[in-house]
């Protein structure tokens, strides 16, 4: 599991960036995306997802499942 | 010894030389205390220092300096309702909007183009859009770049206040000394109406909760940089129906805690900006509504009433927006600084200052020796204090308040400009008449027969007999000649 930026949404803020505590989000093209791979879903760091908590547009950092 | 000198309008205007007018009259100042002349009487020295060269913070330095945004922070905690992060515009003037984001590195480079290019530069600010508290390391190393390169450059921060206590050890180290803080209410009832949520802790908090933490973080840093003598002016957003009445108790509350300065502004709100107010059709404010307010808070923390709400990547004198002149494309990609321009700009200001200082107690003088009576006059300026606009160039007048008591800036009135490519549109025109209401004299650099008539037949003289007279000189000449007193040249 992990969690994925809608692109189309996103307004290139950085804020999910400096709030990832894996070090897992990066601007690539025209929007930040995450990599599956690092995402941790913040578990055993914070209570809620940090990139979704901070995202100032709703519904575009989303889980990756919910999102297909 | 005679300096040579040097016409302010060859440094401030952007056309060639042998195309500008004759220099304005001007009786010259040798005196080496032109820089205290200007001081307005109630004002510290130490404050004074700190201002004189800020046009945002001083209603006089904003007629001869300018300063730029560089929007290297995009990053926010903070939501609010009159806010929409995916809005950009080119055409929009507005906070919030910008073009282009920066690196600090391409912030640099579009500040030393900036600084070579219009003398006028003495701030830089990093002001939206995000919040450059939050996005901290960005405009922390902006900064540090930029002062590193342009030495008395005046560096800047406007922000919501939430992470501002974190910062302001290091906003004290960076020599920041002027800072902004947006504060809508103290009151979380009323902020939870304002702003759906804050971002803090690595947590977001909604509602009232939201609106208290932000609320205490805003008086605690308010607190923080009085105590360390940091300037901080604050910034409301009057929102009709919400804040407009608690807008007297923030006041009083800022005041208390050492606000320099209270900045009112209408709310923005408009459906095609896609901000939650402009979808759920809250209206901004008036103008009437808001001179109205800002009538009520006189006496409270002082006033500023000389904002244009400008871009988060402004450039230039309030007013006039150069952003559009420095964007990335046509920035060399190696550039660097050459304080020249820079430097002389500063010594025909020094001496403008001064002389334009002695035309305004002048002009005083005449107005408070004057019959009893009022009345309003807009001024089509492009900065230098001076009538040195021709009115079908003027995008906006400079509405002043002449009375007994004095001769007081008002604001500011947006128009469209009448006359493009050499011709006058006539329904340019009525909308500029309407703008014009309740003003009694136009006074401007040149006006042609057509719009003076039009405007005579609204009840609205215009006249361009003043034109590049100081604004303070012409309105003390025309008070005198209108409530009795005889008319005296002030600059003679």
């Amino acid at each position: 599991m992990a969690f994925r930026i809608i692109a189309s949404q996103c307004t290139q803020c950085g804020a999910c960036e400096f709030e990832c505590p894996s070090g897992a989000i990066r601007f690539k093209g025209e929007a930040y995306v995450i990599d599956p791979e690092k995402c941790t879903e913040c578990k055993g760091s914070f209570e809620t997802q940090q990139c979704a908590e901070v995202c100032p547009v709703p519904k575009t950092c989303v889980a990756a499942a919910a999102a297909i | 010894m005679s300096a040579p000198m040097i016409s302010l309008e060859s440094l401030t205007s952007r056309r060639p030389l042998d195309q500008l007018p004759v220099t304005a009259k001007s009786s010259g100042c040798t005196s080496s205390s032109c820089d205290v002349s200007t001081k307005p009487v109630d004002m510290d020295q130490a404050i004074w220092a700190k201002i004189k060269n800020h046009p945002c913070y001083s209603e006089e330095a904003h007629h001869y300096f300018a300063r730029m945004h560089v929007a290297v922070a995009p990053a926010c905690n903070i939501q609010c309702n009159y806010c929409n992060r995916k809005y950009d515009c080119a055409n929009e003037s507005r906070p919030g909007v910008v073009s282009e984001k920066l690196t600090p590195d391409q912030a640099l480079r579009k500040v030393i183009a900036v600084a070579n290019e219009v003398p006028q530069l003495s701030v830089l600010g990093v002001a939206g859009p995000g919040d450059a508290c939050y996005d901290w390391k960005k405009t922390k190393e902006t900064f540090k770049r930029i002062a590193g390169e342009i030495h008395d450059i005046k560096l800047c921060i406007s922000t919501n206040g939430l992470a501002l206590p974190d910062r302001v050890a290091e906003l004290v180290d960076m020599n920041v000394d002027h800072v902004t803080i947006t504060i809508n209410m103290v009151d979380p009832e009323i902020g939870a109406k304002i702003y759906p949520w804050i971002f803090h802790h690595n947590r977001r908090y909604t509602g009232v909760e939201g609106a208290r933490i932000l609320h205490e973080r805003q008086m605690l840093a308010l607190e923080m940089l009085t105590a360390r003598g940091i300037l901080t002016k604050v910034n409301s957003v009057m929102i009709p129906g919400i804040n407009d009445e608690h807008l007297i108790e923030v006041n009083k509350s800022v005041k208390q805690r050492g606000a320099f300065l209270h900045n009112v502004m209408p709310l923005i709100s408009n459906p095609a900006h896609g901000t939650y107010y402009g979808l759920t059709g809250q209206r901004g404010p008036r103008a009437v509504e808001l001179k109205a307010l800002q009538d009520r808070l006189e006496g409270g923390a002082k006033l500023m009433r000389h904002c244009r709400q400008c871009r988060a990547d402004a450039v230039g004198l309030l007013g006039d927006d150069r952003g559009q002149e420095f964007t990335l494309d046509k920035i060399p990609g190696e550039i660097t600084y050459d304080p020249h321009k820079r430097e002389t700009y500063r010594e025909v200001v020094a001496r403008e200052r001064g002389d334009h200082a002695t035309a305004k107690s002048e002009a005083l003088e005449i107005v408070k020796a004057a019959g009893d009576g009022s009345f309003k006059v807009a001024v089509a300026t492009k900065g230098g204090g001076r009538i040195n606009e021709h009115f079908g160039h003027a995008r906006e007048f400079q509405i002043y308040e002449a009375s007994p008591k004095g001769i007081t800036y008002v604001a500011h009135h947006k128009i469209e400009q009448y006359c493009l490519g050499g011709v006058g549109e006539e329904a340019t025109l009525d909308g500029i008449i309407a703008a014009l209401d309740g003003v009694d004299v136009v006074l401007c650099a040149k006006i042609g027969e057509f719009p003076k008539n039009r405007l005579m037949e609204a009840g609205v003289r215009a006249t361009d007999a003043y034109g590049y007279d100081y604004i303070e000189t012409a309105i003390g000449a025309l008070y005198a000649d209108k409530f009795g007193a005889e008319p005296q040249a002030a600059t003679a």
